[in-house]
């Protein structure tokens, strides 16, 4: 009976609760437009997600104070809602639904991660809401047919293919060994494919292709294989916890390979946390702050990069720049539309092809940015460790470190 | 490929080595479900993030600047109490239930735990670095982190003492006299409260000291806990309650199952492969079981 009881009371107050946030905000109110967006605030990608956050928040305030966005004369400015989607893509699908029918939200950001964005990227697809993401590169996303969907950032299997060419190159052209070791999630397996095609491309050779699990913290097993067939080039992509692990077990087994390139380096900082051992190893990134592109929001990457810092306390990893040049994206195509109508913002957004200080951004049909090629950086650190930094070393246009190859072997190092 | 292993005699040497490190520090996790469970008739699903949480001391150490081989020490003490926190709060609520109403409860103590470090250390993967260095056999050909060395040696330093300290104490025998019938302890003077706290203090602590050798070894994250949770159950289970050298030989062969299992199923393989090993052992021992009650009959 007492149970019951709690159960009704309970049940009453939700309804209440419910029925008081119903209030629906409309696409663009007053001076305000409301952009949607789930992200992971808490769960294993809150770190990620809120460096997602930061990027938005931090382009909101930057857009808002210089003039915000003009549309039919009038000016407005940004706002978005935000929910937790936990990290997990069925309470992000069903958040995607809640914005866009309860509160009325017509224009989304994207989540953290591919998966998510795979999970949300129906439900935008359904209601015809456009959606611009800056962190899901799975390939999978840009071959849906999405109409809705915009990505600002170059599509995983581009990531580390860079990486075989450029072994190739330093083997005088001829075809190498590759040794790899991936996670089997979306992105990885993207990252993946990516290899495969460089592999075959250049006559390369797989002689070791590991899967990773999910739980990993040992890869022990693959790189003593590694150490037994010795291949030209080792590539791990598994996350943070596999660069970290990569890296602590390659050091403690004295894995010499004459280049080591990854994922995930900064997001893990690799070179923080694994010091001199970590040197050497080549990452893919979306972004470095070293490159010269430019907008007049931000200014270069170095301006973005102070910036932030100072009002975020950290170095912007690449996940806060792509979240940022989002919202610039959103700002133009709204200016361009001069609409707040969602299939004439859409095709603005379609036919977007600008420059921003995280790169030059042109989408394909299939919603992925063609317009800005991967980086590939090394950490370079100097003679007592005490101090390592990322250079970018390729594309050689933006590279402003000679690349180091091979590897000092462990027993010069 | 997959047989590799075998081609190349060095790796299989290798193989075993690991495994045997790293079946020693399953071992030790293991002992202390083994002790709680054959006290309290409790398994305890949050062993695993108990583990997370004692590496996390030892992270935290790091972090200020001291050696994380000193969390062996700091981690057990303060874990003790977490331990017997958890037994005051949750635990003594559920001891004289049955084996169902604990495995709930304490699955929700482990989920709890995941979120409260995620909150409270944030979601990234985080390790210890100990400088040990690396010690090289048959010219280069196998090697064995230190790390992995000195975490298997203070597994059997700790489970050895602990063996002594159930001998010899008073507190030991104590508990080993509730182990046996918890009635009987009580009605000759035995505080069974106090013995059940102490050895969820215990059995925490002994999570603390392996979670520091973890984060020491391996890499820590709050979301990874259940894997050690499983392992130890398993080895539990193959060993059987009340048996020390039982649970290091299965804690050993275990080990090198997962690194043979790595090595020729491949990694993504690796824990599946436990689980599976898991439900063969279940079956078996199912099957035995029946067949003893036929016989009976």
């Amino acid at each position: 009976m007492k149970i019951n009881k709690i159960i009704l009371s309970f049940i009453s107050a939700l309804a209440l609760l419910l029925s008081t946030s119903v209030t629906s905000f409309a696409k663009v109110v007053g001076d305000k437009i409301i952009l949607g967006s789930a992200i992971s605030l808490t769960g294993k990608y809150s770190s990620n997600g809120v460096h997602t956050q930061n990027g938005y928040n931090m382009a909101v305030d930057r857009i808002n104070s210089m003039g915000g966005v003009k549309v039919g004369g009038k000016t407005y400015k940004f706002e978005i809602i935000y929910y937790d989607d936990e990290s997990n893509p069925k309470r992000a699908a069903q958040l995607a639904e809640r914005l866009i029918s309860q509160d009325g939200v017509e224009f989304m950001l994207g989540p953290y991660s591919s998966g998510l964005t795979k999970a949300i990227a129906p439900v935008t697809e359904k209601y015809g809401v456009p959606m611009v993401e800056a962190n899901g590169a799975s390939r999978s996303l840009f071959t849906k047919g999405y109409k809705y969907l915009f990505a600002v950032l170059a599509p995983a299997n581009l990531y580390l293919d860079v990486a075989i060419d450029l072994a190739v190159e330093k083997n005088g052209g001829k075809p190498v060994k590759i040794a790899q070791a991936f996670e089997q999630d979306a992105f990885s397996q993207d990252v993946r494919l990516g290899i495969l095609e460089a592999a075959e491309r250049t006559g390369s050779k797989i002689i070791i292709d590991d899967k990773l699990p999910k739980e990993l913290n040992d890869m022990a097993a693959t790189l003593a294989k590694v150490k037994a067939v010795k291949p030209d080039v080792l590539v791990v992509s598994g996350h943070t916890k596999g660069a970290l692990t990569a890296i602590r077990q390659i050091a403690e087994m004295k894995v010499d390979v004459p280049m080591l390139a990854m994922t995930h380096c900064d997001a893990a900082k690799l070179s923080k946390q694994h010091g001199k051992n970590s040197e050497y190893a080549l990452c893919a990134s979306q972004w470095h702050k070293t490159l010269t592109y430019k907008d007049k929001f931000f200014g270069d990457g170095m301006k973005y990069a102070a910036d932030f810092e100072k009002e975020f306390k950290y170095d912007p990893p690449y996940q806060a720049a792509e979240s940022s040049a989002a919202l610039l994206v959103f700002k133009d195509a709204f200016e361009r539309a001069n609409s707040f109508d969602k299939k004439k913002v859409r095709d603005a957004l379609a036919a977007t092809n600008m420059q921003t200080f995280y790169g030059n951004i042109k989408f394909a049909p299939g919603g992925q940015n063609v317009d800005k090629p991967m980086v590939l950086f090394q950490v370079m650190c100097n003679a007592d460790g005490s101090k390592c930094e990322n250079k970018v070393v390729a594309p050689t246009k933006w590279a402003s470190a000679k690349l180091i190859h091979p590897i000092p072997s462990w027993s010069e190092r | 490929m997959d047989f590799l292993i075998f081609q190349v005699p060095m790796l299989t040497l290798q193989a075993t080595l690991d495994g045997v490190l790293l079946g020693i520090l399953f071992a030790l996790i293991a002992y202390g479900m083994a002790l709680q469970w054959g006290v309290m008739n409790i398994i305890n699903i949050a062993q695993g993030d108990l583990v997370i949480l004692g590496g996390y001391i030892a992270y935290f150490m790091y972090l200020w600047g001291i050696h994380p081989a000193w969390g062996v020490i700091v981690s057990p003490f303060i874990m003790y109490f977490v331990g017997v926190g958890i037994y005051k709060l949750v635990i003594n609520k559920v001891v004289d239930r049955d084996l169902f109403i604990s495995i709930l409860a304490t699955f929700g103590i482990s989920i709890l735990f995941m979120q409260l470090m995620n909150f409270a250390f944030g979601a990234d993967v985080v390790l210890a670095n100990s400088g040990y260095g690396t010690t090289m056999l048959f010219d280069n050909s196998v090697t064995l982190p230190n790390s992995k060395i000195f975490s298997a040696f203070i597994s059997i330093i700790f489970a050895i003492g602990l063996v002594i300290y159930m001998k010899k104490s008073k507190l030991g025998r104590a508990i080993r006299a509730t182990a046996q019938n918890a009635r009987a302890a009580k009605i000759l003077g035995v505080d069974t409260e106090k013995v059940y706290a102490a050895t969820f203090g215990i059995n925490a602590a002994l999570c603390g000291v392996a979670g520091a050798l973890i984060s020491i070894t391996f890499t820590i994250h709050p979301y990874m806990g259940l894997p050690y949770t499983i392992r130890s159950f398993m080895i539990v289970i193959v060993a059987g309650l009340g048996n020390l050298p039982g649970v290091a030989m299965s804690g050993m062969g275990l080990g090198v199952f997962e690194e043979f299992a790595d090595y020729i199923l491949g990694t993504e393989f690796r824990i599946g492969s436990v689980f599976l090993l898991l439900v063969l052992i279940l079956v078996y021992r199912r099957f035995k079981l029946s067949r003893k009650r036929e016989y009976l009959k």
